[in-house]
Order: C-alpha cells, then structure tokens, then sequence
C-alpha cells in the first residue's frame, strides 16, 4: 500500500532544533523506497514517525487510503526492522517468528504452517529451533525480517537493516533483500546513509538534509539531475568546486566551461564534478580548453586509483580512474596532468552547502 | 643513539621492576585487611559459638526468642521481597522508557536511601507513625500500631532496601534499550504483554540478583529497625537485634550462635550472587555488540 507523509514536524524535548521538519513524500505502492541521508538528517526519525513509535508534532502519515496519524503502532499494520536485530533473545526462532502471529489468535495448525513458510522464505529452514544468540548477524537479521513479515503488514519499514553488518554480508543480504521484495513485492522504506545501498534496491529515493526533503525522485534522475551541490556531492562524491562567472564563461580552478545560461558576470558559480567524470591527459597532449593540475595523491583501490589534483588556485579534486589507465598514461605523485572534465553540473551560488 | 636505546631499554625495566614491587606490596596489603577485617573475624564468630560445645550452640538456637527472632526476620524478608520487586520493576520500567518533567528528581529521591543514615530513617517512621503524631494516633484509634510492631519493622526494612531492587533493573534497562519492546508493539502486542513477554526475560538475571541483594540486607539490617522494634523480647527482636541483646548480657555463646546464623545467610547470598554475576554478565555481553549501534541510531533521531 502506499505510503503518504505529508507536512512531519517532531522536535525532542531537549533538542535544539526540529528533527525533521515540514517532510512531504510520497513511497509508491509495491515498491522499495529508500530514505536516504547523512547522519542527522532525520530520516530515521521519519521512519518512526510513520510507525507510530513517535508521534509527530504536526503533519499527517496515511498509509493506503487510511490516515493512520493517531493510531497506536499495534494498529498500523506495519512491519519493522531494526539495525539491532531486536530479537527475542529467550524465544527460539520460530517463536520469535511466531510471536506476532499469537497474539492475533490464529489457529495453532495455521502458525506452525505460516512459521515453516516464512523461515523458508528468508533460507533459514534448518534453524527453526536454535535461539538468537546461537546465530550469526546476517542470520539474526532474516529472523527478524521473516518476523516482521509474519503478520502480513501491508507497509515493511527497515532502519538501517544491515548498518550492523561486515560489509560483504551486508552485499550479499542486499541481494538477497532484492530477491525477498520481487517475491513478496509489500511496499518497503529503507532508511539508509549508504548511497549504493538506495540506489542498488530502490525505485524511488528521498534524499534528506537537516530534517528536510533535499530532493526526491527516482534514483538515476537524482544521480543525473541533482537540484542541489549537496545531492551531487552526496550520490556519487562529486567535488565541489567555486568559480566565477566572466564573458559567458565560467572559471574553474583554472579550467574554462560554459557559463550557466541564466548567470551573470561577476556571479559566483559552484561546480560539481564526479571523480569518475574528470578525464586526466599527458600535459603534452592537453586540449586548450584543459589546464593543468599536480598530482598530490594517488592510492590504488584494487582495481581502481583514487588521484587527488591540486588545481591552480589551490583548490583540491578527486579524480577516479582505472588501473589500467593510470598505466596507460604513467601517471606518478608529483606529476603535472591537463584535466577536464566529461561532465559537470554548475549552480547558481545561492545554493550554499 | 645507541646509547639512547639502552638507557631507554634500562628505565623500561626499571619500571617493570617497580611495578613488580608495587604490585606485590598492595597484593599483600589487600590480603592482609581482608584476612583482619573478613576471615579472622568469620572465623571468631564460629569458634566461640561452638566454644561450649555443640549441645550449647543448638540450645542457644533453639531457644524461643531465638526462634521468635528468627521467624520475625524471615517474616519481615518474606514480605519487603514483593514489595521491593513490585517497586524496583515499575520505577526502573517508569525511568528507562519515558522522559518527563521530574525524572532527574525521582532518580535522586531513589537513591535516597542508600545516602541517609538508617537511624534517622527509623527515627522519621516514628515521626510520621508514632502515636504522638496525628497520622499515628489516627491508625492507633483503629487498633493498628506501627512502630514497636512488626509493621514498623517492615517499613524500616523497605525504606533501606527499596533502592537495591530498582537501581539494579534501571541500569539493565537502561543498558539494553527499547528496541525488543518496540518490536512486541509492532507486531500487535499491548503494554502488559510487552512487559510480561519481552521486558521480564530480558532483565530476569538482573532482578533476581537485586533481589538477592535486597534479601540479604533485609535480614541483617539494624540501624533503622533497630530505632522502631522496641526491642521486645520474643516479639519486636529481630535477628541482629537478638544478637545484640544477647551480647549486652553477655551470653556469647547464645548472641555468637545466632551471628553464626547471619554469617551462614551472608555466605550463601555471597554464593549466589557470584552465580547470578556470571549470569548477568553473558546477558550483558551479548548486549555488547549491537548496543554502540543502538546508541549511534539514537542520535540520529
């Protein structure tokens, strides 16, 4: 079902600031969401919004066509899961899968059938028996996964699900949390600081900023059309770099671009560049619009290289390329390269970081 | 350079050494107040109870008031336990899971106990309940009397042990987070079943270990019961107000059988304790791993 919030305010008692303030989206029926955002954004404070486990100071949530603002969690039908698994220690895993199953009073043969489907679902069959402590993380977090889906909510929310995690279960659970929605296809909001995560799983993103909607969209439109410096910066790492606006051309770190359309000289202008945009060249073979920049680091990561420039007005930019280019161009620290860049996207300064 | 390593190599086992000596020294100072203060007089209590022979000490036990003692403090254990595990589960439930105005104020007033002198706690029961205050001549004028009663007793017991039992399940809480609660909620369960069916096993270690604490400071408190028993013979005498009558009259043998008594009770909570440590300690440690993540999700909200 779809899941509408619209105009969230909740301030702590305590806090300086709201948490979040005026939140409007909308999560397609069917589809993962992904709430996505640095530290402090708020959207953890969304997602609790929305299950109730906070009641929001203004602003409604409504969840298919129901406005489930003043209703208790019990009663929002929603599924929840947490970065801390939050499992039922004492209970063995089927009862723990169990669990919201009784307390709806179905019939015994029912649970035991509904237990048996679900851990099969989350590939925990054999385990049905063993207590939480007993299991691993990725295994403790399909346990509350298969719990949290037991009750057939029609809303599946995840906090930071695999925030816990060592990175290459965390890969591995993110396909297979992939698998789990194609087959299940319950509307799910995933909060998460992690961009691949979001942009790997979901269909649409909402990217947060100090406790507000920073833009929202699908996630290539955001990767490609970012409103803001920070939505460039965050999805993909662009550097930022400043420059000014003077007879119809924009200048940066010593590079020449086009001026953007409306900009005026004199304005000040803020670049955002990819390290995967920013193209390196011999100093020989530099293109006149292409300037030179010195090599001040250069690591390699695995098979990519990770090279910082400094420009000639002293500002930094991080450039990735692949091995193997590196290699082709003999690249060394130390070195003068011509740079430019494949693609860059210019904002009118008033957009401050 | 060289000569920089060495005299560097020379103070680093200048230093061991030093700290050899320094921990031989307070190892041995530790074993020495421990053997003065703990085990020599353990031992005393036991030899001089048994000083006249085995016959002797079991009289001594067996005499009325040392039973009517005894049935009075296990009396008085029996009934402060529900008491303080009602008390202790609702404040701590109270405290951890809800901000509100006068929260900080509640935790001191909790502590309160563990910083007043029990004798100015008794001294206040008799204030409020004694028959020459109002409140006190009220219930006298009913029949019911506090103080120089085992009710009075009780209350002294409850006012020195009530913060054993909540300080202790507070911290666990504390520790460990709502997240399981907030699940149970999730999933359709109401406040009681959240409380009997997450809340309880999750903190069971801790509050049988507060409860084993409180248990064993109510059967040896004397300070506060000491000032409301009136020390009545075969009725208000608690147990370490029987000893101390005894020893007044000096009847060692009797008031050192009945120590031995208390000391038997000391070293089995000590046993048990240890057990429930060990207990309480895995609980906490396999709290250890997703705990910091908890913490960091809290700031984010």
């Amino acid at each position: 079902m779809r899941v509408a919030v619209t105009g969230l305010r909740k301030r702590f008692p305590g806090a300086p600031g709201a948490a979040i303030d005026n939140v409007s989206f909308t999560a397609p029926a069917g589809g993962i969401t992904a709430l996505l955002g640095p530290s402090g954004s708020g959207k953890s404070t969304v997602l609790r919004v929305i299950a109730g486990l906070e009641l929001a100071d203004q602003g409604r949530v409504s969840i298919g066509e129901r406005d489930v603002s003043h209703l208790p969690p019990r009663e929002r039908q929603v599924g929840f899961v947490f970065q801390s698994y939050a499992l039922f220690d004492n209970m063995s895993v089927a009862d723990n899968v169990a669990f919201g199953l009784e307390l709806q009073r179905r019939p015994k043969a029912q649970i035991e059938a509904r237990v048996r489907e679900l851990l099969a679902l989350v590939q925990l069959d054999g385990l049905a028996t063993r207590k939480p402590a007993q299991l691993s993380g990725g295994q403790r977090q399909r346990v509350a996964f298969a719990r949290s889906l037991a009750p057939e909510p029609s809303v599946l929310l995840l906090d930071e699900p695999f925030g816990a995690l060592d990175t290459h279960v965390r890969v591995e659970l993110r396909r297979w949390l992939h698998e789990l929605h194609e087959r299940t296809s319950v509307t799910t909001l995933l909060v998460t600081h992690d961009q691949e995560e979001a942009l790997e799983l979901a269909q649409h993103v909402v990217l947060l900023k100090d406790g507000a909607v920073e833009q929202a969209g699908a996630p290539h439109e955001l990767y490609d059309h970012p409103r803001t410096p920070f939505v460039a910066s965050f999805l993909g790492g662009a550097t930022v770099l400043r420059g000014r606006v003077g007879e119809g051309n924009t200048w940066l770190g010593g590079s020449i671009r086009d001026a953007p359309p409306d900009a005026e000289d004199g304005e000040l202008v803020t670049a955002c560049v990819r390290p995967h945009d920013v193209v390196l060249t011999r100093p020989e073979g530099a293109a006149a619009t292409s300037t030179l920049g010195k090599i001040q680091r250069l690591v390699r990561v695995g098979g990519y290289v990770r090279i910082t420039l400094e420009l000639e007005d002293g500002s930094l930019l991080e450039a990735e390329l692949t091995h193997a280019e590196v290699q082709r161009l003999g690249l060394a620290l130390g070195e003068r390269v011509g740079f430019d860049f494949a693609r860059t996207r210019l904002f009118a300064e008033d957009y401050a970081i | 350079m060289s000569r920089a390593l060495a005299s560097s190599r020379r103070a680093g086992t200048g230093v061991q050494a030093g700290s050899r000596a320094v921990t031989h020294t307070l190892t041995a100072l530790a074993l020495l107040f421990v053997g003065l203060l703990v085990v020599v007089p353990l031992g005393i209590v036991l030899v001089t109870a048994l000083s006249k022979g085995i016959t002797v000490y079991l009289e001594a036990l067996t005499h009325p008031d040392a039973v009517s003692a005894m049935l009075l403090t296990l009396t008085t254990a029996i009934v402060t336990l529900p008491i303080n595990v009602a008390f202790g589960l609702a404040a701590a439930w109270l405290l951890s899971k809800y901000r509100f105005p006068g929260r900080t104020l509640l935790v001191t007033l909790i502590d309160l106990p563990f910083s007043v002198s029990p004798v100015v706690a008794g001294l206040i029961l008799i204030l409020v309940y004694g028959k020459n205050s109002w409140f006190g001549g009220l219930l006298d004028s009913f029949g019911i009397r506090v103080i120089f009663a085992w009710p009075g007793i009780v209350l002294a017991t409850c006012f020195v042990t009530f913060p054993i039992v909540a300080r202790e399940v507070l911290g666990l809480m504390e520790a460990q987070g709502s997240h399981e609660e907030e699940s149970a909620l999730l999933l359709g369960a109401r406040g009681w079943q959240v409380f009997y069916r997450v809340t309880l096993p999750k903190v069971r270690w801790g509050l049988l270990y507060g409860v084993v604490l409180s248990n064993a400071r109510a059967m040896g408190e004397f300070g506060a019961v000491s000032v409301v028993s009136g020390h009545i013979r075969g009725e208000t005498n608690t147990l370490p107000l029987h000893v101390e009558v005894l020893y007044d009259e000096y009847q060692f043998v009797g008031a050192f059988a009945a120590a031995s008594v208390l000391t038997l009770l000391g070293l089995v909570t000590l046993v048990v304790k240890k057990l429930l440590e060990r207990q309480r300690h895995r609980v906490s440690t396999r709290w250890q791993d997703t705990a910091p993540a908890a913490q960091a999700n809290e700031v984010i909200a």
